[in-house]
């Protein structure tokens, strides 16, 4: 992508924004008028140092926190999350660090956790009984989607999966219920070389099907590689996004840490 | 597909199975993974295991269908009151007071239906909903006040037996007037006889019960968000489970559970006593719940293991008596079985793919 087709995304409307969001605990200031907008279709990866406050900004946009100050709009429409469920029944996706996937429960189980079928009829109304064929079959669907389906048994414990295949599901359950946005916190943080490859091309997969990844990562070559835009969080708020295109890795550390003042162009976006 | 970085170039000649199992585990590996698999099998196991040894050291008199059917009546109480545990557990807690609340609401029952001349059937309704209220009273400290479940459940053990004693000025209702004033209470020691077979309906109750607590945390939404809860509270809860209010209906239905355990232990010791209060229910609860293949860790084993758990503590005590040990083998035997079943189920939880 050239400077040009940077430019392109900046002229449609952004599908989330943030603006002047300001989360305190206690008396340490995690936001500070942080900004944030992503665009239809795109991978925004936010970069920044330890305790710059990127996961204040992603609890913020996926529920998990109620920020003190600002506003946030999902399609120009204002929301204000007081949990993870609202922000999930928007349409928006987060793929937690830590997975957040039950070990003991089945890979279906966990996909559909929070929000299980259940049978028609009699069955489900009366008896509460749980649809297993249908959640196991639409499981089963998404992970072939994803070429994940080297899984075989899908009524197999997550805890007997791999770093890697545990997480595809978690990946999977994102991308299959995620409507409008899909955030993944630092999604090859735990994986060795390997798997993090296989994960990079799940999020190019996601990307695929339309849907704009929000990515939090320590990782710049991973960063560099899949990310349209790269949105630099320092001291608490946005302090600039840059093109991946037109910045070198070093560039970017640069700015996180301070070391260099981004230019103008990058501070307006 | 992503462009692969320089140090990745070699992995395109790397074996790309990633997401691929190894099927060629070894014999013990099978055994593990079935276990894990089918956490009832373990106690299974174990019972048949001790039902064959004191039926071949005994004989006879052991398999007759009176001996096995009578040491189900003497295990209906404690699975019932196991079966409560086993909700509390599974969510990685603990319930100390379920003993107590049993106890409290089977004197509540007895005073309101003989002492208060209430019908019945209300009597019965005001037990079940004063051992629900403990229960609810244990669920509001742990999910709310964020407790740990120990000590909330061991205050309440205090504060219900204390209360228990206080109310009923330790006076027992005796069996002759439960009998002639609220035969209700005792609609659980009604038996049938099928041949030298002798099931109460306590004992139905009690297979009953836990078939449906089986069914339940199997097959509906609440009872896998019971698991969850139990396995990783932190992920249920970044899943969209609202845990607290799982926790709470655990432990409500648990005090729920144990009220009814007081209306069976009614039909079983025909009289109502307070100082029942003293006997270690709960632990022996705790206890059938444990070598049934429960997880204290929480999340993990099935609820049909809790009854059979119960039922090998009945099968051996029942075993040693009739072989005229002393009463203490039982006792220095369970404790054997409590620490093999959670190294068990330590080894177990090791399992890999």
């Amino acid at each position: 992508m050239d400077q040009k087709g940077f430019g392109m995304t900046m002229t449609q409307e952004p599908i989330l924004t943030a603006r002047g969001l300001v989360k305190r605990y206690g008396r340490v200031t995690a936001l500070d008028n942080a900004d944030f907008d992503l665009y239809p279709g795109e991978i925004l990866a936010v970069i920044g140092d330890n305790g710059a406050g990127k996961s204040s900004l992603i609890k913020a946009i996926s529920g998990a926190a109620v920020p003190d100050e600002g506003e946030i709009r999902l399609e120009g429409k204002p929301v204000a999350f007081k949990s993870p469920m609202e922000a999930r029944e928007a349409g928006i996706e987060t793929v937690y660090q830590n997975l957040a996937l039950s070990p003991a429960l089945s890979i279906a189980d966990n996909m559909f956790l929070g929000r299980e079928i259940r049978k028609p009829g009699f069955l489900g109304d009366w008896l509460r009984m749980l649809d297993r064929p249908a959640m196991e079959k639409r499981a089963r669907d998404k992970l072939t989607e994803l070429g994940l389906m080297t899984i075989q048994n899908i009524s197999q414990a997550v805890e007997t999966l791999s770093g890697g295949q545990r997480q595809g599901v978690a990946v999977a359950r994102a991308a299959a219920f995620g409507s409008r946005v899909v955030i993944m916190d630092e999604p090859t943080a735990a994986l060795g070389v390997k798997e993090s490859r296989r994960v990079l091309e799940l999020i190019l997969d996601v990307k695929k099907r339309g849907l704009p990844i929000v990515l939090i990562s320590h990782n710049m070559p991973h960063v560099f590689e899949v990310a349209d835009r790269i949105h630099i969080h320092r001291l608490g708020r946005r302090l600039c996004v840059i093109d991946p295109k037109q910045y070198t890795m070093s560039d970017a550390v640069a700015f996180m840490t301070g070391a260099k003042v981004p230019p103008e162009a990058a501070l307006a976006a | 597909m992503a462009q692969a970085q320089e140090f990745e170039k070699v992995l395109s000649s790397s074996d790309t199975s990633v997401a691929a199992f190894d099927e060629h585990k070894s014999a013990v590996k099978r055994i593990q993974h079935f276990l894990h698999s089918t956490p009832a099998a373990v106690p299974l196991i174990v019972l048949v295991l001790a039902i064959i040894v004191f039926g071949i050291t005994i004989g006879g008199r052991f398999f007759s269908s009176y001996t096995l059917t009578l040491i189900l009546q003497q295990i209906a109480i404690i699975g019932i009151l196991g079966a409560a545990q086993t909700l509390v557990i599974l969510t990685a807690g603990i319930d100390l007071s379920i003993g107590v609340i049993m106890v409290i609401s089977a004197v509540i029952m007895g005073n309101c239906a003989v002492s208060y001349g209430m019908p019945s059937v209300l009597a019965v309704a005001i037990g079940l909903a004063a051992g629900a209220a403990c229960g609810l009273l244990n669920g509001v400290l742990v999910a709310y006040m964020k407790l740990p479940p120990f000590i909330v459940t061991l205050g309440t053990w205090n504060i219900v037996m204390a209360t228990n004693f206080i109310y009923s000025a330790n006076e027992t209702i005796r069996d002759t007037d439960v009998d002639t004033q609220a035969p209700l209470l005792h609609l659980f020691a009604l038996s049938f006889k099928v041949g030298t077979a002798v099931l109460t309906l306590g004992v139905i109750a009690t297979v009953v019960l836990v078939l449906i607590l089986w069914y339940v945390l199997n097959h509906t939404a609440w009872g896998r968000h019971v698991y969850a809860v139990g396995d990783d509270q932190e992920a249920a809860k970044l899943s969209g489970i609202q845990t607290k209010k799982v926790l709470m209906t655990v432990y409500t239905l648990a005090g729920l559970i144990a009220a009814f355990a007081a209306w069976v232990s009614i039909g079983r010791n025909g009289s109502i006593s307070p100082s029942a209060a003293v006997t270690d229910y709960n632990l022996q609860a705790i206890t059938a719940t444990v070598i049934g293949g429960i997880s204290l860790f929480g999340g993990r084993g099935s609820i049909l293991g809790t009854l059979f758990g119960a039922m090998i503590v009945g099968v051996v005590s029942m075993g040693l008596n009739m072989l005229g040990a002393d009463p203490q083998w039982k006792v220095l035997l369970t404790g054997v079985l409590i620490i093999g079943a959670v190294a068990v189920d330590q080894w177990i939880r090791k399992v890999s793919a």
